[in-house]
């Protein structure tokens, strides 16, 4: 498309057009505002609870005053349960693995002998950490029931091993997921995720749809050029990924306090590339999408693997190596420790730039396929 | 004739898909002012031609010129001088009829937009219900919205593919009434139709069928041309009698029409030998005019044998 060919006019009728028929259609609309102020809601406060009451099995090879205190304690922190007293290595696992118990509390063979000649043993806490939002918190409250809890049994001449460094080392064993997400962590990543999701839905859904309708054949045979055809298209949406942005940085702030320590604006110029890189491939889709079905199909079939592979969902660095890779090709990676590092780090353009230019390379390369299939498919 | 009074002239216009040569070497010349009709079966090819005539598709052969402009370099201008009607109702079902008709004229850069879509509104008597969704119109609305859409920007040439097709007898003869309107002031119209009745309305048609040129012309001379020769015939038990005829050397049609019995041929003199023993007691027989209709069929039979 040369430049001098491209006519405002038509460009901006275009753009108009695309904001009526959006304000019309309430569902999309209301998706594309709703989902992203639904998963704020859901995924932010599912990580503000705190979880109490977790099923917790407690396996206690020492039968002593003290390990009976240690359950008294737990059970009145009020986190655990104890619902499980297994007997065995292997019925422990099981009970893990099937999700019965969120903790099993080890206590070991000589936990008292150790205890009272100073030895610290271990106490060992293994942790079903799937949903880490659910065992922070106890992990905390058990963290400082180990300073206190045997308080009442160390008397006397005891009362030495009282205090710091406690009396014994609790170890902490996380299952399944290691690194500990926080609500810090999650907010500002949502940013990324719902970007992806709707701009990618929602071009490619907007071009499937008009080449569905005949109405694409209709705007062609008027004087109106593909690339206004195509870039009015996509203006009205990188509208509304702004507004996700905003919605997203209001309840950031607002609703779950996490903390604002870079720069907003900084963060909005960045958002820029990605929000084009996910139009571009939501264009690519719609090039080859026979129909909305197969577009949104494919929107999701590119989404799932962002949300996975990402560094959203699971910890960038506890995936295996063939995944890592697979991550790093992808925006949504970038764009996650770019918006978490302006965020929370408060990093500037220096530290960031390693993440942009995966962002502006899948861009380019996305935009070079989506606009020659684009071509093509006009003839 | 002077060739700039020709607004469509084009030769050896050819398309293919993969291998499949959809439209084949076929010439048009159409004049100002003149209502051509462009017939043929379904999947012969029409669209694709009109496609390309208004640079939607890019010809694999062929060259020529449209309003003037060259069809393969110059079909930014032929856009801002024609309107396309597509076969499918193709305006936004979720705009209203008023912001469809000035979306349109705004696309076209309309002067005086606001008066155009006013006056448009206005010929459609659609002024009381311009806020109703062009997707809640029923059929006939939605053609005579799509026909008012194409004609907002004043086009030279309007190219209407299939325009008709479900409308109601009357609405059709309205439309029909309008566009010879439109013709009479220098607008020239390219319409394809299944209709015959509508073939008839035309000043001149070409017919194609497998892509190929097969007949083109007035109606008396496409009917000429064909060299057809059809008895009519009447009496008991038709249905009896067309199975005896059919098959016969000579005869390649026998169609009912109501009370009568329609057998034609090409050879004239082998299908009179055929249907002759049944010249006689209770059957009335009458040589008639050849319709259009038996003239396609035949030559779409024919086509048959030679193309595919
Ligand atoms: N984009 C395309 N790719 C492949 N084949 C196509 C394409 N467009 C049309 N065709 C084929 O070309 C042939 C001619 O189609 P076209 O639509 O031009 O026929 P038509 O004469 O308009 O038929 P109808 O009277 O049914 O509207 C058909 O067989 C069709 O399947
Ligand atoms: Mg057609």
């Amino acid at each position: 498309m040369k430049l001098h060919e491209f006519n405002w006019r038509r460009f901006w009728t275009i753009v108009g057009k695309e904001f009526i028929q959006m304000r019309r259609d309430r569902v999309t609309f209301a998706m594309m505002i709703g989902i992203p102020l639904l998963q704020l809601i859901l995924f932010g406060y599912a990580i503000n609870s705190d979880p109490k009451h977790l099923p917790t099995a407690v396996y206690s090879a020492d039968n002593s005053v003290f390990s009976r205190t240690i359950v008294w304690g737990l059970r009145n922190s009020s986190y655990f349960d104890i619902v499980r007293e297994p007997k065995s290595e292997a019925e422990i696992q099981r009970l893990l693995a099937q999700g019965t118990v969120q903790f099993v509390v080890h206590i070991p063979v000589d936990f008292s002998r150790k205890l009272l000649r100073g030895e610290r043993p271990d106490l060992l806490l293994e942790a079903d950490a799937t949903d880490p939002s659910a065992v922070g918190y106890a992990i905390a409250a058990i963290n400082l029931l180990t300073t206190t809890v045997l308080n009442r049994d160390l008397t006397g001449p005891l009362t030495n091993l009282r205090g710091s460094p406690t009396p014994f080392n609790l170890v902490v064993h996380q299952h399944y997921n290691p690194e500990n997400i926080t609500q810090n962590n999650i907010v500002p990543g949502l940013m990324g995720v719902m970007l992806t999701m709707t701009m990618i839905i929602i071009t490619a859904l907007a071009i499937t749809r008009e080449r569905e309708r005949g109405t694409m054949e209709n705007l062609l045979s008027t004087p109106a050029r593909p690339g206004e055809v195509m870039i009015g298209k996509i203006v009205p949406y990188i509208t509304v990924g702004y507004i996700q942005v905003f919605l997203i940085l209001l309840a950031s702030k607002f609703l779950f306090n996490v903390p604002i320590v870079g720069s907003v604006s900084l963060l909005l110029v960045l958002t820029f590339p990605f929000i084009v890189a996910n139009l571009a491939v939501g264009i690519t889709f719609s090039t080859i999408a026979k129909n909305q079905l197969q577009a949104v199909q494919m929107a999701f079939f590119f989404f799932l693997p962002s949300l996975l592979l990402s560094g959203y969902m699971f910890p960038f660095r506890g995936m295996p190596g063939w995944a890592q890779d697979i991550g790093e090709i992808l925006p949504l990676t970038h764009f996650l420790r770019v918006v978490r590092g302006i965020l929370l780090k408060g990093n500037g353009f220096a530290e960031i730039a390693p993440d942009l230019w995966p962002i502006a390379l899948f861009l380019v390369m996305m935009l070079a396929i989506g606009i020659k299939r684009y071509r093509q498919t006009l003839d | 004739m002077n060739p700039s009074d020709l607004v469509i002239d084009v030769q050896g216009i050819t398309k293919r898909f993969g291998n499949r040569t959809v439209v084949n070497n076929i010439p048009m010349q159409v004049r100002r002012g003149e209502i051509y009709g462009f017939l043929g079966p379904n999947g012969s090819g029409k669209t694709t031609f009109l496609r390309m005539l208004c640079g939607l598709l890019k010809p694999d052969g062929g060259s020529g010129r449209c309003l003037g402009f060259d069809i393969r370099s110059e079909s930014g201008e032929i856009k801002k001088n024609i309107g396309y009607m597509t076969q499918r109702f193709s305006f936004y079902e979720d705009l209203t009829i008023e912001e469809n008709l000035d979306f349109i004229a705004r696309i076209y850069g309309v002067p005086g937009r606001k008066a155009a879509v006013e006056k448009s509104l206005e010929q459609l008597g659609m002024t009381a219900r311009r806020s109703q969704l062009a997707g809640t119109l029923s059929g006939g609305w939605k053609q005579r919205l799509a026909l008012s859409a194409c004609l907002i920007h004043e086009p030279q040439l309007l190219l209407l593919d299939e325009p008709t097709a479900g409308v109601d007898p009357k609405a059709r003869r309205d439309f029909w009434e309008e566009i010879h309107q439109l013709a009479a002031g220098g607008l020239t119209v390219l319409i394809t139709t299944h209709y015959m009745d509508e073939a008839e309305r035309c000043h001149r048609l070409a017919y194609i069928a497998y892509g190929n040129l097969l007949a083109r012309g007035s109606v008396e001379e496409v009917v000429k041309a064909a060299g057809l020769t059809t008895w009519e015939a009447a009496g008991p038990d038709l249905p009896a009698l067309a199975e005896k005829i059919r098959g016969k050397p000579g005869v390649e049609q026998v169609v009912a029409f109501g009370t009568t019995l329609h057998i034609s041929g090409r050879d004239a003199a082998q299908l009179r030998a055929s249907v002759g023993p049944w010249m006689t007691g209770a059957y009335r027989w009458q040589q008639i005019e050849s319709g259009l209709e038996d003239v396609f069929i035949s030559l779409m039979e024919t086509a048959k044998d030679n193309f595919s």
